[in-house]
């Protein structure tokens, strides 16, 4: 029981493929996220899934049913639209009813259904409202309202939070996440936005130049991340990379600047280093022993971001306590603590491979 | 403020201007509505300004010619056209935007070529039709050729096809047949240009002359503009009163119209649909 992605390819025509090769196991009832920038096939993905768009390769099944040539309403599915895609002409509570009635569901189950799919999303007040009367939030309400009233039981969403301001995206975030627990609904959620993944998904997949680049719960995506990409996708500020040299059995030279200590041997000579902004050091240190000037720093309340200039090219940013006190074109000495990401010069990810744990 | 100051003189002339305008619009029109209160020899004096004013000559009109039998065709005939354009250019404007089929800019090509053909210039071959099938001098002579319409087609396809795809995605996800689709989503959404064919198609019907004209004969199934025309030469001398009272009668429906539909011309119908 659940959704299976087996090796699923999309092209539009003979050399770019907007798909290559996706393969997943998207478990029942989960909150599963596909993440990745713009253009990566994020949105192409979900709409296979949904039927909108046709599949060129691979195979699709929904509950151990073969979806491949199934139109969009036998797959039994809800989606909610990055625009809404609310109707203009009827009222909140017949676009809630809308699917229901064009289902042809018993008129005292749709009034059962509307209703409490209204009053879970609190606009009972605003049922004879049209979407025109709505605000963003409001408008984004009775989308939700929408796949909730269906029965499907797996519901799409693309980019629903995006048209939306900064404060109302956490709290709709919050209770699309708390509907989706509470209806055990499997949700299959598409965004280009990281923390959205990271704070909701039980599994998230990552696309980038529509392959997959890594598929695993939130915790393994930042501290096992596959690749270089992956790692500078998750975090804010984005992890630092920078190159480094392998100067003796135990020590690595980064960009030249400073110096850190391997915790096991690597085969590799040069391989790329990321560190978390939180894991490196900034201290003020005179022009001989500087290593990297400020750039800027951002104040945020209970901590500061550093942006440094490495003396030999590259930049970093760095999580400061805000107590502490940096000015612009300051000398400072920036190091870092044995927490680190190992990636080799493909960006794949190296940590903990080649260490001689057998031995 | 400095800016409205300065505004005031270039404002003053501006509705001068319009005023003047609207006088020289507007002034046949009342002169007629005021004459078709007047008796005929107040009128063929040239006495227009005269207050001897009464509804004698409405009277006159609905009771002595068969005004009322004219006014009923043009209606039913106007009606039913409107009815059929609506139903068959929105049908094919749909096929046109929703329905992927082989040919179909050739075909939606050939559509806009009839429009530039003028009606004038198919009289000929169409009066042949219809003499061949019987259809002379009969409500179906008014009605038949004008089902529909490639400008309601061309007009309608235009409008359909701002409509959000999204909304078709979000139907076609609940299940939606085309019939459902085009019925549910697609009229309602477009209910602007809808009432503007209807608006359009139905005063279209209504101010038809030169058809009408050439293929009715009888009472039976003359309309309202070519009954006018037959009170002013079957009379010996022309009843100017009662001409005038059935040419006010005869421009009623078309304000109607024109207030219907004005009351629908209201911007961001259609808002919140998608952002």
């Amino acid at each position: 029981m659940s959704t299976i992605l087996k090796n699923v390819t999309k092209q539009y025509d003979q050399d770019k493929k907007v798909l290559d090769n996706v393969s997943a196991e998207i478990q029942t009832g989960e909150f599963f996220v596909i993440v990745g920038p713009s253009g990566c096939g994020k949105s192409t993905l979900l709409r296979m899934i949904a039927g909108l768009t046709q599949i060129s390769e691979g195979t699709i099944k929904i509950e151990d049913r073969v979806v491949n040539d199934l139109s969009p309403k036998d797959r039994n599915l809800t989606m909610v639209f990055q625009s809404y895609a609310l109707f203009p002409f009827l009222s909140v509570w017949d676009n809630v009813a809308f699917g229901l009635k064009a289902r042809k569901a018993d008129k005292a189950d749709i009034e059962k259904r509307v209703n409490d799919a209204l009053k879970m999303v609190n606009l009972e007040e605003l049922r004879d409202r049209k979407p025109r009367e709505l605000s963003g939030g409001q408008r984004q309400r009775v989308a939700l309202a929408r796949a909730v009233a269906s029965d499907a039981k797996i519901c799409l969403m693309d980019e629903p939070l995006s048209n939306l301001d900064a404060q109302l995206r956490i709290k709709m975030r919050q209770e699309i996440y708390a509907l989706q627990r509470k209806l055990g609904l499997t949700l299959i959620y598409v965004t280009h936005d990281q923390v959205e993944a990271m704070t909701m998904a039980d599994h998230i997949m990552v696309l980038n130049d529509s392959k997959i680049q890594q598929v695993g719960t939130p915790e393994e995506i930042y501290q096992h991340p596959a690749n270089e990409f992956v790692a500078s996708f998750f975090g804010v500020p984005p992890i630092n990379i920078l190159p480094a040299q392998k100067v003796s059995e135990a020590i690595l030279q980064v960009n030249s600047d400073f110096e850190v200590t391997l915790p096991h041997p690597i085969a590799h000579a040069n391989v790329r280093v990321g560190i978390r902004p939180t894991d490196m050091k900034v201290v003020d240190s005179d022009e001989l022993h500087a290593n990297a000037t400020i750039k800027a720093v951002e104040f945020l309340g209970n901590e500061k971001i550093v942006h440094a200039k490495m003396s030999h090219g590259g930049e970093v940013s760095v999580i400061v306590s805000s107590e502490e006190v940096f000015q612009p074109y300051q000398n400072v000495e920036i190091t870092a603590d044995s927490e680190f990401l190992l990636f080799d010069v493909d960006g794949k990810n190296i940590t903990n491979k080649g260490a001689v744990t057998h031995a | 403020m400095a800016e409205n100051n300065k505004s005031l003189p270039k404002r003053i002339l501006t509705y001068v201007l319009l005023i003047a305008l609207a006088l020289v619009i507007l002034a046949p029109f009342f002169i007629g509505i005021w004459t078709s209160f007047l008796p005929t020899m107040n009128i063929a004096k040239g006495d227009l300004f005269s207050t001897n004013l009464s509804f004698d000559n409405y009277v006159a009109a609905f009771t002595k010619t068969p005004i009322l039998r004219y006014l009923a065709n043009s209606f039913v005939i106007s009606t039913l056209t409107m009815v059929a354009q609506l139903l068959f250019c929105s049908m094919s404007a749909y096929a046109f935007v929703f329905l992927k089929f082989k040919g179909r800019n050739i075909l939606f090509g050939l559509f806009l070529v009839t429009m530039m053909l003028p009606f004038e210039a198919q009289i000929i071959p169409n009066f042949q039709t219809v003499k061949f099938l019987g259809m002379l001098d009969n409500y179906s002579v008014l009605i038949v050729p004008f089902l529909t319409s490639a400008f309601g087609t061309f007009m309608l396809r235009q409008s359909f096809k701002q409509t959000p795809a999204e909304l078709k995605e979000a139907s076609d996800i609940e299940g939606l047949n085309h019939f459902q689709f085009y019925w549910n989503v697609v009229l309602p959404y477009n209910k602007i240009s809808m009432i503007t064919l209807g608006a359009y198609s139905f005063l279209g019907a209504w101010n038809q002359y030169l058809w009408p004209m050439l293929t009715t004969f009888s009472n039976n199934s003359r309309v309202i503009q070519n009954g006018l025309r037959q009170l002013q030469s079957e009379e010996t001398f022309n009843d100017w009163r009662m001409i005038q009272a059935s040419a006010a009668i005869i421009v009623i429906p078309t304000i109607i119209v024109l207030f219907i539909g004005q009351h629908y011309f209201k911007s961001g119908l259609n808002e919140g649909a998608v952002k």
